[in-house]
């Protein structure tokens, strides 16, 4: 039996808003499942469980703004099911969000602890004098949910979704449907008596910038930042690009950015000290590369989720998974453990931005990888000169971890992944 | 498909990419990257798109010279008439 508690989803993080459960007591979850939407500076995330179990009991109603590490649901055995929480049951504080503190506004302390730190417990308060269930009633009589053999609530996959919007647990409901199972007419009954549905995708463009101030100038504040540049020759990588886009449809096509996020983590594993988190222990590296990618949103925001392992990746599975990030940042939809903690991170500007971009290291990480826009310029080649596509790749990096030697033979090493394409 | 058929088609996937976008007062002679801020996985999206409920396949090559959604129209025109 273990405490789900609100994530921390950065360094700058201090609460969030629970949106939505998107599972209810009683409900079997599965490690990775995600459980829950909170809502933080960087839009509405989803939240995952990390182990497997039923949720015996959901600590927190939605609306409510709790800070990182309050315990939000209780994950068990399942039995010891409890869907009215008395308010003794409640192991931690609840803040209700009007009085809750800006998630960013307050400025860390000096010397406040590293984000790797646990948070400390907040102390109870007075629990809310009447716990608002997490889940409205159905008007009529306490319904049960149709249970199928699996043990899983029958309902149409159009009535899970909405269901999910809407923040109502199947469980709650009476299914009208084939077999009494739940369908869409069933949640249309209790939409009316629901708070709001999820926003999705959306987000405060004031509150991230709050956010991204207080990262940045922490990690100004703290990290000895050093900076190394080099140009790269995309020739090879071009002409290959070429070639394998040529025969193929646009939805089978790989981007330029597909092989330079390959190619740097591909670095980044022979270059480990430019890989993992900086925290009260000094460094500690990471096992494997996940792989941050600044996203910039429309409307003037930027989020940095992560690609998993993204090394081990083949092209076409890494240009996938690129394509389904960068479209779930603009729309809503990222996963905790995408945002939570990227190992080291890479700017990439596009074809609009300019040759070079020297990055601010996103704390705890301790290496910011920036691409800037590729363009044709005049290149030494053996004897001659030639007009080539080439890219300025910078480093900005952690001198408590490592010197601009390791920087620039890490930087080389991109270079020369980015001569091998067929090979990436 | 008539011309404003069509292109009532391409500003809906383009909203779809960018829902900035206010296809109201679209310039239809706008260059798409710079006016309308579409980078390389936007227009990589909107080409799949295009793909998907047309059938064209715009090669990388015919693209590069595809600045504008007026000039998109022409070529996505041309082919679905051949």
């Amino acid at each position: 039996m273990s405490d789900f508690l609100m994530p921390s989803l950065g360094a700058d993080m201090e609460a969030g808003t629970l949106v939505a459960w998107q599972v209810a007591p009683g409900d079997r979850v599965t490690k990775g499942q995600v459980v829950a939407v909170v809502e933080t500076a960087k839009g509405a995330i989803d939240v995952e469980v990390f182990e497997s179990g039923v949720v015996e009991a959901c600590y927190v109603a939605p609306d409510t703004k709790v800070p990182v590490g309050t315990p939000l649901a209780r994950i068990g055995s399942g039995e010891r099911i409890i869907t009215e929480i008395p308010a003794a049951e409640i192991p931690a504080a609840e803040i209700p969000a009007t009085e809750a503190p800006a998630a960013v506004a307050t400025p860390t302390a000096e010397g406040a602890a590293p984000a790797t730190a646990p948070p400390p417990r907040p102390e109870p308060v007075v629990a809310p004098a009447t716990a608002p269930p997490p889940r409205p009633e159905p008007v009529a009589a306490p319904a049960t949910a149709p249970v199928a053999a699996d043990g899983r609530v029958m309902a149409s996959p159009a009535a899970r979704r909405r269901a999910r919007e809407l923040g109502v647990a199947l469980t709650s409901l009476g299914g009208s449907g084939p077999e009494g199972a739940i369908v869409l007419r069933d949640l249309e009954q209790v939409a009316g008596g629901v708070p709001r549905p999820v926003t999705r995708g959306g987000f405060d463009p004031d509150e991230m910038r709050r956010a991204i101030a207080a990262t940045m100038s922490r990690a100004k504040r703290e990290i000895p930042h050093y900076y190394l540049a080099t140009t790269v020759d995309l020739h090879a990588a071009e002409r290959w690009l070429t070639d394998y886009n040529r025969e193929r449809p646009p939805e089978a096509r790989l981007l330029m950015s597909a092989l330079l996020m390959k190619a740097t983590a591909r670095a980044l594993v022979r270059y480990p000290d430019l890989n993992g988190h900086y925290g009260e222990q000094g460094f500690q590296g990471a096992e494997r590369v996940d792989l941050g990618m600044a996203i910039h949103l429309r409307g003037g925001g930027l989020i940095a989720p992560a690609l998993a392992d993204a090394a081990t990746l083949d092209l076409p599975t890494l240009m996938t998974r690129l394509q389904d990030l960068v479209q779930r940042a603009r729309r809503g939809g990222l996963r905790a453990s995408e945002i939570g903690s990227p190992t080291a991170t890479v700017t990439a500007l596009g074809e609009r931005g300019v040759d070079t971009v020297y990055g601010v290291i996103h704390p705890p990480q301790v290496a910011m990888i920036g691409f800037g826009s590729p363009r044709r310029r005049p290149m030494a080649v053996d004897e001659l000169l030639a007009v080539r596509l080439a890219v300025d790749v910078s480093l900005a990096a952690d001198h408590r971890v490592c010197d601009g030697h390791l920087g620039a033979q890490f930087l080389n090493e991109i270079d020369a992944q980015l001569q091998h394409p067929e090979a990436l | 498909m008539n011309r404003d058929q069509l292109r009532a088609l391409v500003l809906e996937e383009l909203t779809t990419i960018a829902p900035d976008i206010d296809t109201a007062h679209f310039d239809d002679r706008a260059r798409l990257r710079d006016e309308y801020d579409l980078d390389s996985m936007d227009a990589l999206n909107l080409l799949t798109a295009l793909h998907q409920r047309l059938g064209v396949s715009i090669p990388e090559s015919d693209y590069a010279g595809l600045h504008s959604l007026q000039a998109l129209l022409d070529y996505l025109e041309t082919q679905l008439e051949t």
